[in-house]
């Protein structure tokens, strides 16, 4: 095939990427946006593999066949509730996959048209070692974040003295190296920007706490998406260049909006440490010796006003994924609205672990899409909702956000729920959320509290409801 | 002349077409860097400058189709960019693609079997988690 032709078939597949992406505006849309995803991708394998050069067929077709097993049997066993982990452990593969071809380009650059070995094009080294550079940070810092998500690791943050400036030398030798490498073509230099690049990874993601894993992987999608990009201009291919821009920006636009629900700055989030910082001990130490009183509930009070109101908001966080409530929360809520009670959901932007995660657990259960709404849709039927109904979530319902400037999460963007009629709240005990911080909805007049596992609670409401 | 005189003068012209031939591939290889440098620089533009505008006019394509993008399906979104961010597998194609055993063409192999458990992996979760958004009767 020449590479003209070879040029369009991968044009095709660049147009089917983006056709992928802007199916996603809308879940009727989206199941072809997928299957444009997948003919791209077909098309991109079929084109590489009838450029000259490729024959080693017999091989590469066993490569795909034994990485295409594992992908499919991981894909369709993994449960959604361990979704966050599964992007993150795919991301450490890109990663690793763009230092692999990137070593493999430095090390037979005929293949790839960019000079001899020992002696390849400058502009080329630069491109590879940033290429190198973020593949490696992208695999360590995945793997770190799928170890924190997966609980294989605890999810606080570990900071220790000189961590930003170790992280910034280490930078700054980064540079230097591709310096060296540009002008003396050393493996050496070569082999240092591996290294240096994956403990980089590693230091990189150990300060980000265990609640700000949206951010993390949202911005690690974002680096493979760069990384593939680096690599594109090293091969000179368009289609790389394409595909990675359009990752790239994905993810940073992922990041920004996660950024802006919780509203930090991305260099905050990067920076890491958050709710171990002095403003949020001494917030939790306030919150320790709080003696004032807070109204607990019970199932029979929550399913009796809740099948007597006219309408029910609910509001599910990270809580109701550990304890797999989902579907026992739909069951309640299809009892309500046999009743003829009005059941919505309303979703932070931040609650779960990655962006979207509460809607994919939500879709799991078979809550019609439609009754899923997103935070500014939502936020302002709270004041004329009879009961706002809270599965665990916590610091996105603070109003101390809205009230108290030394909180620190001040400013954050939270769902108004105390102000619904009555507000119930299942959380299995007083501790405070993930930014150390009391929630002060707790000791509201309107608020009960239902203590207990969120998946048990509901079961009992939902037998409450059909004693009724 | 002696035999011993006629192996001498053997050796030398054996040594002279050596060196010629080495020189020959110095040259070959000087020749391969520059036709590579200027397929580079044909038609006036470079393929870096290319490359950079490809890359931006991208970057605004996929600024855009990414605001659209609703919500609700910002999971699906991480899990289908992170199967196409597999489309590297094409760089490790063509670095497993010759005949013969290299470091580079095992570095191709391992990439390409990575990139494959990721298109694979990524693509089926995608389908998975959006058969979920299908229309409740």
């Amino acid at each position: 095939m020449s590479a003209d032709l070879a040029g369009l078939f991968y044009l095709i597949a660049s147009i089917c990427f983006i056709l992928a992406l802007r199916g996603l505006s809308h879940p009727t849309t989206s199941r072809t946006g997928n299957i444009y995803g997948m003919v791209g991708m077909a098309i991109a394998i079929a084109t590489t593999m009838a450029v000259p050069g490729v024959v080693n067929y017999g091989l590469i077709l066993a490569a795909i066949v034994l990485g295409g097993g594992i992908g499919t049997v991981v894909a369709m066993r993994i449960s959604m509730t361990a979704l966050p982990q599964l992007v993150a452990a795919f991301h450490s593969l890109v990663g690793l996959a763009a230092v692999l071809v990137a070593l493999a380009a430095y090390y037979k650059p005929e293949a790839y048209g960019i000079g001899v070995a020992g002696d390849i094009k400058v502009a080329s080294l630069i491109e590879m070692s940033i290429g190198i550079a973020i593949g490696a940070i992208t695999f360590t810092g995945s793997l770190v974040a799928f170890a924190k998500l997966q609980g294989l690791v605890s999810g606080r943050p570990l900071v220790f003295p000189l961590q930003h400036p170790l992280n910034a030398a280490q930078g700054i030798a980064i540079v230097a190296l591709i310096a060296w490498l540009c002008f003396g073509q050393s493996d050496t230099a070569l082999w240092l920007i591996v290294i240096i690049s994956l403990a980089l990874g590693f230091l990189l993601i150990v300060p980000i706490g265990g609640a700000d894993m949206p951010v993390v992987v949202s911005m690690l999608n974002s680096y493979s998406g760069w990384a593939a990009c680096g690599i594109g201009f090293t091969l000179g291919n368009n289609l790389l260049i394409v595909t990675g821009a359009l990752v790239g920006s994905s993810g940073a636009i992922l990041s920004y909006i996660m950024c802006k629900g919780m509203n930090r700055s991305i260099i905050n989030v990067i920076l890491g440490g958050f709710g171990t910082d002095e403003a949020g001990a001494a917030a939790a130490a306030a919150a320790g010796d709080d003696d004032r009183q807070v109204k607990a509930g019970s199932p029979d009070d929550a399913a009796f006003l809740m099948k007597n109101g006219k309408s029910v908001i609910i509001v599910p966080g990270y809580g109701m994924a550990v304890a797999q409530a989902q579907h026992v929360l739909r069951e309640m809520a299809d009892l309500l609205k046999a009743d003829g009670v009005d059941v919505r959901y309303a979703i932070h932007p931040v609650a779960g672990r990655m962006p979207g995660h509460m809607n994919v657990l939500l879709a799991e259960a078979n809550v019609p899409y439609d009754e899923v709404f997103e935070m500014e849709e939502v936020n302002r039927d709270f004041r004329s909702t009879d009961v706002a109904f809270v599965i665990g979530a916590n610091d996105i319902t603070n109003p101390a956000a809205k009230t108290d400037p030394a909180s620190p999460i001040y400013g954050m963007p939270i769902l108004d729920v105390e102000q619904a009629g009555t507000v119930f709240f299942i959380k299995r005990s007083m501790a405070t959320g993930y930014a150390g911080v009391q929630n002060e909805l707790f000791f509201k007049d309107n608020t009960s509290m239902l203590f207990g596992d969120a998946k048990v609670m509901c079961e009992k409401i939902v037998k409450a409801l059909e004693t009724l | 002349m002696s035999s011993d005189a006629f192996v001498e003068r053997a050796t030398e012209a054996a040594n002279e077409a050596k060196e010629l031939s080495n020189e020959l591939a110095s040259l070959a290889t000087e020749a391969s860097r520059l036709a590579a440098q200027a397929a580079g620089e044909a038609g006036g533009t470079s393929v870096l400058i290319i490359g950079l505008t490809v890359l931006v006019l991208a970057v605004f394509v996929g600024y855009h189709v990414v605001w659209r993008v609703t919500p609700a399906l910002h999971s699906p979104l991480m899990a289908v960019t992170n199967a196409i961010s597999s489309v590297i597998i094409v760089g490790a194609l063509i670095a497993a693609g010759p005949a013969e055993f290299s470091f580079s063409e095992i570095m191709g192999f391992i990439a390409v079997t990575l990139a494959s458990i990721n298109i694979f992996g990524g693509f089926i979760v995608t389908q998975r988690m959006l058969a979920m958004f299908k229309k409740k009767k």
